[in-house]
């Protein structure tokens, strides 16, 4: 009886492996999309300058103080173009800071793009060379981030953000770490 | 005909393989250049996510070339420059996944499956011979059953 069910433990093994490797498939889990180890960590201390005169930039004190959304964006980036109207609506539906920094960008690029397609953001830094970006973690524009009002890193997007992603994971934080403040 | 192949093997021996690395980017001391390529060569480009940053031409593993460089000649280690990074990127960012809790499975699970393979054929192995040498000196027939057989040989005879 017990060498019959040894018979069965390769197949329940490769189950097991089966299993694995087509959840991901089933829940269309993009590989691609790694996980950020900048979770719960404090947000890097940069003193980015400010893009636009008579709008502040970002220094590390900026980002603490209450729950906000850091959005790296570049005008030569496809996808940031798509997430835009989005963070355009969160600025005019919602009291959501949103801060950006704007990565290794033209400046007159960033101002026409700002231009034509609107400024949704409170404040906005220059990281020219990028640098603040790879202490971030950022490994390709676009990607938001939550800060808490401690300044801690809590959630990372990475690619455009969907007005899903933005209803099932990203507001929903937003509001337990609100709560969580008070 | 042998002038072609003498053409084609010139050209692929002299010309130069297309380097992912810039001029501009290397450092002037060839030790220090040479531990960076090392380096850059178990560092994953986050973009591309199967090439090394020395291989890749994305903006992003130019930038970590140069900073890889900048911190070579900044006198780190080279386990410095890699817990810098992974600090940032987390352990993906390693050609190479570390030896760790997470990872011990990893590395040693295909040794343990195989180990726990080479077992069970050895079970196998020695289960058969204990069984043929068994079947070499089969148990001698008792009188009973040899009555028996007499028996029934004889009935068949007779119905043929």
């Amino acid at each position: 009886m017990l060498n019959r069910l040894l018979f069965l433990l390769p197949l329940l093994i490769f189950a097991v492996i089966a299993g694995y490797f087509t959840v991901p498939i089933l829940t269309k889990k993009d590989p691609h999309i790694l996980p950020s180890v900048m979770i719960d960590k404090p947000a890097p201390p940069h003193d980015l300058g400010p893009l636009l005169e008579g709008k502040p930039g970002v220094g590390p004190e900026a980002l603490r103080g209450e729950v906000k959304l850091v959005n790296f964006f570049a005008s030569w980036c496809g996808p940031c173009r798509l997430e835009h109207p989005i963070l355009m609506r969160l600025a005019a539906e919602t009291d959501l800071p949103l801060v950006g920094i704007n990565y290794k960008d033209q400046r007159d690029a960033a101002l026409v793009w700002l231009r034509e397609l609107g400024d949704p953001f409170g404040r906005i830094g220059v990281d020219g060379d990028g640098r603040a970006a790879i202490d971030w973690g950022v490994y390709g524009v676009p990607e938001t981030y939550v800060v808490d009002a401690g300044g801690h890193i809590r959630y990372r997007h990475v690619g455009p953000l969907t007005a899903q992603a933005l209803k099932e994971t990203i507001l929903p934080m937003v509001e337990h770490l609100r709560a969580a403040k008070g | 005909m042998i002038r072609s192949i003498i053409m084609a093997l010139l050209v692929a021996v002299l010309t130069a393989p297309a380097f992912a690395v810039e001029p501009g980017e290397m450092l002037k001391d060839p030790a220090l250049e040479a531990r960076a390529r090392e380096l850059s060569k178990e560092i994953r480009c986050l973009v591309c996510q199967n090439q090394s940053i020395d291989d890749s031409n994305a903006g992003l593993a130019k930038d970590l070339r140069v900073i890889l460089r900048e911190r070579l000649v900044a006198g780190d280690s080279d386990s410095e420059i890699k817990t810098f990074l992974v600090e940032r990127y987390g352990d993906f960012v390693l050609l190479k996944p570390p030896v760790k809790a997470e990872t011990l499975f990893l590395w040693y699970g295909p040794f343990a499956i195989g180990v726990l393979g080479a077992i069970g054929v050895a079970v196998f192995l020695l289960r058969r011979r204990d069984g043929s040498a068994v079947n070499e000196a089969p148990v001698p027939l008792t009188d009973d059953e040899r009555k028996r057989i007499d028996v029934l040989l004889s009935e068949q005879d007779r119905k043929a």
